[in-house]
């Protein structure tokens, strides 16, 4: 049995023994630091990736194609990354929806609007470069195709047809001889409702209606210049057989929140998937303090995590809206308040122990210790 | 050099009696409009500069010890030595203690952050920055309080009581300018002060921060003196490569310690009393800064090995500005120095090194035996010395008062021949 047992036993021994060498010999650095100069993107690495194309898809959105490092685990459609990248020197980190299945190129790509005054849309639609090395993290989300459901109903507004259209190219991949149909979708019935501002401002409307007119999806695409605002009770009339699909959304907050209350009433399912969060009444700011002492002062209508990397404080983060957990820090005395719903969160010593808060979108409410 | 406020009252020239308060504080607005218009044009092309830097030396240190494996060889033992020196000593200037200050924090990037950074050097970077960022950059010149001046164990000011200890100060600066990391390491823990305590007396802080400072040297030195000598062996090369890293070592630490000499030890740069910054204005504070700092001109090569610290006066305004942009501010600085008549200490590294030196040298003697002592009288002179070394204190204190007498007449018989051509 210590037979069959030993050799890997005493591989791993000498690869720690070796690892340990290297450590010693470039100390205070890691090995990784030297092996980053050469070859970032191996095994082993922190993950980044680096930008292979850049094509735009309407005159403010772009499709950045991305070859990712060797250790990318992969995603399922309709599911978003979260990526770093340095605009004006400074490390930003946002989520974005990855807009394909799985490639057999291995490469990913995000679909990106530019918002007004938006830091990274800009910079990933008119700025960024092929070439450039961007940090990645793998792969997450819930908004995903259980496979239970045959009968589908995409509601999608603006850029919230990113995650959507991943899951479609999936189902009906497009080649030059049209759209394929697999057996994975062969008893699908799937209808979009698309919303937009205008025609052309809809990114992917090509692709929608090349996947309509090959009868893989019903699309009904609603432009406000065209046929005014959606109004959300109207859905059961635009879709009459709505209650019998599943309904997933993605788009702005104020569509959303119309399109959860729609189907509360009608007891109906909703998956949903949210870009940017709407934001209640500020309250009473207070004060921040972390492990090494620092001290900053917080209003209420700041997030944590904004006070903080205005402070200088190294902060870790995501989506920067509450979705993604890549701000959490344990908060060991105090209180924040949650930007979302005004709802507070309170830590006391001895008592509740460390609290972990979303700092993207709790603020101060009262002076409050992190362990951070 | 006395202290500022010492010869405002002794009716020396003082070089900042001419400015009123509002002058103080006009300075200390221009110098914050200065660094505003550095952070508003902060961007990709500092981000870009200082990762520059931190690949080059990479790659010169992997270059340098990669060559320091054939050192059996003496042409590639000099230049193993020499790549890996240069690399050493940007590591710990332009990269580490620059990194520390937190001059590159706003990238926010984890592997460039004064959080997160750790150096090449036998103190501990979180000690380091303890001692320098919070006492020194605080405390700048001001005597008792900037560990900086004379680490403690040397005389750096003429109002500091001379002793016949301080004959050897010079052969001390000398040992520390060759294992300044150890005496950095040794500074940051306040060693002398915590030796002198009784050993269950000493703080349970300093207990854990020896510790970390003996492992931190541990594995610095299992690298230099272990790890690379066994790479290089089976090349022939163990003592030739252990001889190297130590030279290297030793390259790095005399160049940060001159640099660190030529920044704040200059004949001319001010000191300051402990009573004199209480309280004090922002404008005071700046103008602290400027007195008590030096810079050194010369080639941009010179500029990047010191970390920038040449242009220590606005290192010490702004420091935490990234260095890169200190030349760009520079004569801006020096404008505002012309404009209030304020000296802007300036001078090219042999200069300053000499002066630096100088100092040592003279406040190694009692006040005025340099400045008196010329070739003929040398043998009073030395005879006067021996009965201040063996003497009782008040012998001392009278030979001393009256070297001080005759220096100042020397002084101001100088003063006045200087005069004279001018009147004619
Ligand atoms: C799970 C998830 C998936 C996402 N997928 C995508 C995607 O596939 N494609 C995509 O383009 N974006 C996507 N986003 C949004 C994206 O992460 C950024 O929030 C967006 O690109 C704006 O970032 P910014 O740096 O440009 O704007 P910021 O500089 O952060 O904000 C600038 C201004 O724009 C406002 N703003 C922020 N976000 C939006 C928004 N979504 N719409 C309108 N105004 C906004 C802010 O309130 C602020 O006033 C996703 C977000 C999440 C949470
Ligand atoms: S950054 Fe994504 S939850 Fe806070």
């Amino acid at each position: 049995m210590t037979a069959t047992l030993e050799p890997p036993v005493r591989g791993s021994r000498l690869r720690d023994r070796a690892i340990r060498v290297a450590e010693a010999a470039t100390t205070p650095l890691l090995p990784a630091d030297y092996l980053d100069l050469f070859a970032p993107l191996r095994s082993g690495a922190d993950l980044r990736g680096r930008i292979v194309e850049i094509h735009p898809e309407t005159r403010d959105a772009a499709t950045i194609l991305i070859r990712p490092g060797a250790d990318w685990a992969g995603h399922v459609p309709g599911q978003f990354l979260r990526i770093g990248i340095d605009v004006d020197g400074v490390r930003q980190w946002r989520a974005y929806s990855l807009t394909h299945g799985p490639r057999r190129d291995g490469l990913i790509s995000i679909t990106v609007k530019a918002v007004p005054d938006g830091v990274v849309s800009n910079h990933l639609v008119h700025h960024a470069r092929p070439g450039t090395l961007v940090h990645l993290e793998q792969a997450q989300g819930e908004f995903v195709l259980q496979g239970d459901a045959d009968r589908l109903l995409f509601v999608t507004a603006g850029s919230g047809i990113t995650p959507v259209i991943g899951m479609l190219r999936n189902l009906f991949p497009s080649t030059d001889e049209g759209v394929l149909r697999l057996e994975r979708s062969a008893g699908l019935d799937v209808v979009v409702v698309h919303v937009a501002p205008s025609r052309p401002d809809s990114i992917f409307i090509r692709d929608l209606e090349a996947l309509a007119a090959a009868g893989a999806i019903r699309l009904i695409a609603r432009y406000d210049d065209e046929h005014g605002v959606l109004d959300v009770d109207d859905l059961a009339s635009i879709v009459p057989d709505l209650a019998g699909r599943r309904t997933l959304a993605c788009g702005p907050a104020g569509l959303l929140d119309a399109l959860a209350a729609h189907h509360e009433r009608a007891g109906l399912d909703l998956v949903v998937e949210q870009f940017r969060t709407t934001r209640v009444e500020a309250g009473e700011g207070g004060t921040v303090t972390f492990a090494d002492g620092r001290t900053l002062e917080a209003d209420g209508a700041s997030p944590i995590l904004d006070v903080a990397e205005e402070g200088g404080v190294l902060m870790p983060s995501g989506c920067r809206m509450g979705i993604c957990m890549g701000c959490v820090i344990p908060m060991t005395d105090g209180a924040v308040r949650d930007l979302r719903n005004g709802e507070v969160t309170t830590a006391i010593p001895g008592e509740t122990g460390a609290v972990k808060v979303q700092t993207c979108i709790n603020a101060a409410a009262g002076p409050c210790t992190f362990d951070h | 050099m006395t202290t500022i406020q010492t010869r405002a009252k002794t009716g020396q020239d003082n070089p900042i009696a001419h400015l009123s308060e509002a002058d103080i504080e006009a300075i200390g607005a221009e110098l914050d409009r200065i660094r505003q218009s550095v952070l508003d044009t902060r961007g990709e092309a500092d981000a870009a500069y200082i990762r520059r830097v931190i690949a080059t030396q990479r790659y010169l240190e992997l270059g340098s010890r990669a060559v320091l494996l054939g050192s059996a060889l003496p042409p590639l033992w000099v230049l193993g030595t020499l790549g890996l020196g240069v690399s050493k000593i940007l590591e710990n200037m332009e990269i580490g203690h620059n990194i520390l200050h937190g001059q590159w924090d706003w990238m926010r990037d984890p592997k460039i952050h004064s959080t997160t950074w750790e150096w090449d050097n036998a103190t501990p970077a979180a000690q380091w920055k303890h001692s320098h960022n919070e006492l020194h950059h605080t405390y700048t010149n001001v005597l008792g309080k900037d560990n900086d001046l004379g680490y403690g164990i040397m005389r750096v000011d003429e109002e500091q009581p001379w002793h016949p200890f301080f004959l050897a100060q010079p052969l001390w600066n000398f040992v520390n300018a060759c294992f300044f990391e150890y005496g950095i390491a040794a500074y940051d823990l306040e060693l002398g002060k915590n030796l002198k305590t009784p050993k269950d007396k000493r703080s349970a802080e300093f207990k854990a921060n020896a510790r970390k400072v003996v492992a931190k040297i541990r594995r610095q030195a299992t690298k230099d003196y272990a790890v690379h000598p066994l790479v290089a062996l089976p090349f022939g090369a163990f003592l030739p490569t252990l001889a190297a890293n130590f030279t290297a070592n030793v390259i790095r630490n005399v160049w940060s310690h001159s640099v660190i000499m030529c920044g704040h030890f200059p004949e001319g740069v001010e000191t300051f009393e402990k009573a004199s910054i209480e309280g004090e204005t922002r404008g005071e504070w700046y103008l602290r800064q400027m007195l008590g700092s030096a810079n050194i001109s010369g080639s941009k090569a010179m500029h990047i090995l010191t970390g920038n610290l040449s242009h220590q006066i606005e290192h010490h305004l702004f420091p935490d500005l990234p260095s890169n942009r200190y030349a760009e501010v520079a004569p801006q600085v020096k404008a505002l120095f012309a404009k209030y008549d304020l000296n802007y200490h300036d001078a090219s590294l042999p200069k300053q090194v000499y002066s630096a030196w100088h100092k040592v040298v003279r406040l190694s003697l009692p006040n005025g035996w340099l400045a008196t002592t010329t070739a003929k009288n040398l043998p009073q002179q030395l005879g006067l010395l021996h009965k201040m070394m063996t003497g009782s204190r008040r012998e001392r204190r009278l030979i001393e008062k009256r070297l001080a007498r005759a220096a100042s007449l020397l002084e101001a018989k100088a003063r006045s021949t200087d005069a004279a051509p001018e009147a004619a």
